[in-house]
């Protein structure tokens, strides 16, 4: 056994020496031993890691084959606090924390946030509908770049161009959805892969409209009004939401009504025929469900989440520019939903905050906080394939179904 | 029982891109029956069910239902005018429950206190699928899900039931069962055209048998009749 495993750390070993060379670089004139040191120190944790892992599951497989794992008991402790507690206190936490927090905290507070939102959105297309979707950021961007250019051209509000971006948002939904309806998997994932670049790229060049590589700036910040008596008539106050937690709560808003509006469709009628077509979606259409519509609703409702977060974040930032809006962005939301767990909405605001936060807590350790990033994916999905909170559905498929097999099979008659 | 025809094609003609799988098929249901398809494998049997309920459309011919012409509809409006299918190898929903998978199949209708007869109706029929309403689908055994695919095309009240080989993957017993059931449906008023390689079960619950090969339907009499058949009996009940 411990042959094995030094046979297998040679092979990493060698691997790991195949992959740092050209890290480092060839000519080792510029050779820098803190940098080396770095990245020998991330990838030894890795293979730590590795090994605490093999020797945990060793250790639960053969002694304690039937407990649960800590991550269950304590979710367990958690359902049975009512759930009035749980979801008030979060919600209590989340409105204190500009209050206790710093204004790097707060920001990247939003950062979280606007990602939670676009998971939430993602999560229909992918997590309800089965639809893989690699160029979602391209909602965003559209979102982004209607909130900015009506606000710049014609000075529009926030609030006035909220509606436009949302329906521009869907209409490019059903763009990419309905040349997409017949296609599955790995095609689809090609198609919409292709369709976020081809929206990446029209906003970089086409310079007379969106400024091209250079962006848009200087667009007003989401207001509130108030009515002001004192001249007379009744005039209204405008009051720009300029700080960092005036757009914290903004958000923390728009994410709330997110998760409302998300988890209502995901119990209606709506929601139990997305599932039916990511199930089998030729007895889908023969249950009667009309396919084709109910396909381009995921995409056109997933884009209109996708377009408020959009805007949101061109008007808290007051500028946009194309590169915001890259492919690695659809993949880091995706990673949100699948970390989270694929069509479970408490899984994907803690993916979210994970995903977004971790990589700000690696931030010492530079050009590498991408590799730990990656390790702690790759660990994540070898531990818990489902998700960190899977939807309950995901959780009984993988776990669940051998003990389901075995009273099928105690309890059949034939 | 023969009266006026529930379902009648007319010449269909269905292509898999460059595949000309229907060639010319026509025949007619009457309503009330027990009709049956019977054929080898690859001879088209699926497809023209598949023709039928508007999955695969055909190029050329008509379908009328009830005497409305329905080649053109999708299959969520072939589905709304009362024709259900029980697909092909138990294509039922494996990540959603029993229960779950039931009410699918009343997707279209809003009539709550009738789906929840029709629901009771369909546990009356098999008994097993109320003992597992709460169990994933995909983690029945194949009988059941066989009954649960039966059973989700019952929810949504058809006039005109499509059985895609229910025998299919099934114990001899269970096949027995299930032919049970199929005869019990159609006392109830619902009219079923079956699809089945197990020619001699198919035919013994029908009242009119349609033989296919390779796309074309070669011979078509009374059930009892093709029981008797020199060529049917080589051919499809291996004697």
């Amino acid at each position: 056994m411990v042959r094995q495993e030094l046979r297998k750390l040679a092979t990493y070993l060698f691997f790991l020496a195949i992959l740092i060379i050209p890290m480092l670089g060839f000519r080792s004139t510029s050779f820098e031993s803190q940098r080396a040191f770095k990245t020998l120190a991330v990838f030894s944790a890795i293979l730590v890691l590795n090994f605490v892992v093999k020797a945990f599951r060793r250790g639960r497989n053969t002694v304690r084959a039937k407990e649960k794992s800590w991550v269950e008991r304590a979710g367990e402790r958690i359902n049975q606090v009512p759930r009035i507690y749980t979801i008030g206190g979060l919600i209590l936490l989340a409105l204190t924390f500009p209050l206790i927090a710093n204004n790097y905290m707060i920001d990247v507070g939003i950062t979280c946030l606007i990602y939670i939102s676009l998971g939430l959105g993602l999560n229909i297309v992918v997590g309800l509908c089965g639809l893989l979707d690699l160029g979602y950021i391209a909602f965003y961007a559209v979102g982004a770049y209607t909130y900015s250019l009506l606000n710049l051209s014609l000075g529009l509000s926030f609030w006035a161009a909220l509606p436009i971006g949302i329906i521009l948002g869907m209409i490019c939904g059903c763009i990419i959805g309905y040349p997409t309806l017949k296609m599955r998997g790995d095609y689809l994932a090609i198609v919409t892969l292709g369709f976020g670049e081809i929206v990446r790229l029209v906003l970089n060049n086409w310079d007379s409209l969106t400024a091209g590589p250079n962006g848009l700036f200087g667009m007003k910040r989401p207001a509130l009004y108030f009515p002001d008596f004192t001249e007379g008539g009744l005039t209204w106050t405008t009051y720009y939401l300029k700080s960092l937690p005036a757009l914290y709560y903004l958000i923390l808003i728009i994410v709330i009504f997110t998760i409302i509006g998300v988890r209502r469709l995901d119990n209606s009628r709506i929601g139990r025929a997305w599932i039916a077509i990511r199930e089998d979606e030729t007895a889908a259409e023969l249950s009667g469900v009309p396919t084709i519509w109910i396909k381009l609703l995921a995409y056109a409702l997933g884009a209109a989440f996708a377009s408020v977060a959009g805007a949101f974040f061109a008007a808290k930032l007051s500028y946009t520019n194309p590169n915001f809006f890259l492919f690695m962005e659809s993949c880091i939301v995706l990673c949100i939903v699948v970390l989270g767990g694929v069509g479970s909405i408490p899984g994907i605001i803690v993916a979210g905050f994970i995903l977004i936060a971790v990589p700000e807590v690696f931030r010492g350790l530079e050009n590498y906080r991408m590799l730990a990033f990656g390790a702690i994916m790759t660990t994540m999905m070898v531990l818990k394939p489902e998700g960190l909170i899977p939807a309950s559905r995901r959780r009984r498929e993988i776990h669940g179904s051998d003990r389901h097999k075995q009273e099928a099979f105690d309890t059949s008659e034939h | 029982m023969s009266t006026k025809p529930i379902l009648e094609l007319t010449d269909i003609h269905t292509y898999y891109d460059n595949i000309h799988a229907l060639k010319g098929i026509s025949l007619s249901i009457p309503e009330g029956d027990i009709a049956c398809l019977i054929g080898a494998n690859g001879a088209g049997k699926s497809t023209t069910l598949l023709t039928i309920s508007g999955v695969q459309p055909s190029e050329k011919g008509e379908i009328r239902f009830k005497g409305e012409p329905i080649q053109q509809l999708r299959p969520e409006q072939v589905a709304e005018k009362g024709v259900a299918q029980a697909p092909e190898g138990r294509q039922i929903f494996p990540r959603m429950s029993t229960l779950e998978n039931l009410e699918m199949g009343a997707f279209l209708r809003k009539d709550k206190a009738a789906i929840a007869e029709d629901l009771e109706w369909v546990f009356g029929l098999f008994p097993v699928l109320k003992e597992r309403t709460g169990q994933l689908g995909g983690t029945l055994s194949g009988g059941e899900q066989q009954m649960l695919a039966i059973g989700r095309s019952l929810m949504s009240r058809p006039s005109l039931l499509l059985l895609d080989e229910p025998s299919l993957g099934l114990a001899p017993k269970l096949v027995e069962r299930i032919f049970e059931t199929i005869f019990e449906i159609n006392k109830s008023g619902t009219t079923i055209f079956l699809v089945e390689q197990n020619a001699h079960m198919a035919l013994s619950i029908s009242a009119t048998g349609h033989v296919m090969e390779t796309g074309r339907i070669v011979l078509t009499d009374k059930a009892s009749a093709l029981l008797e058949n020199d060529q049917v009996r080589k051919a499809y009940l291996g004697e």
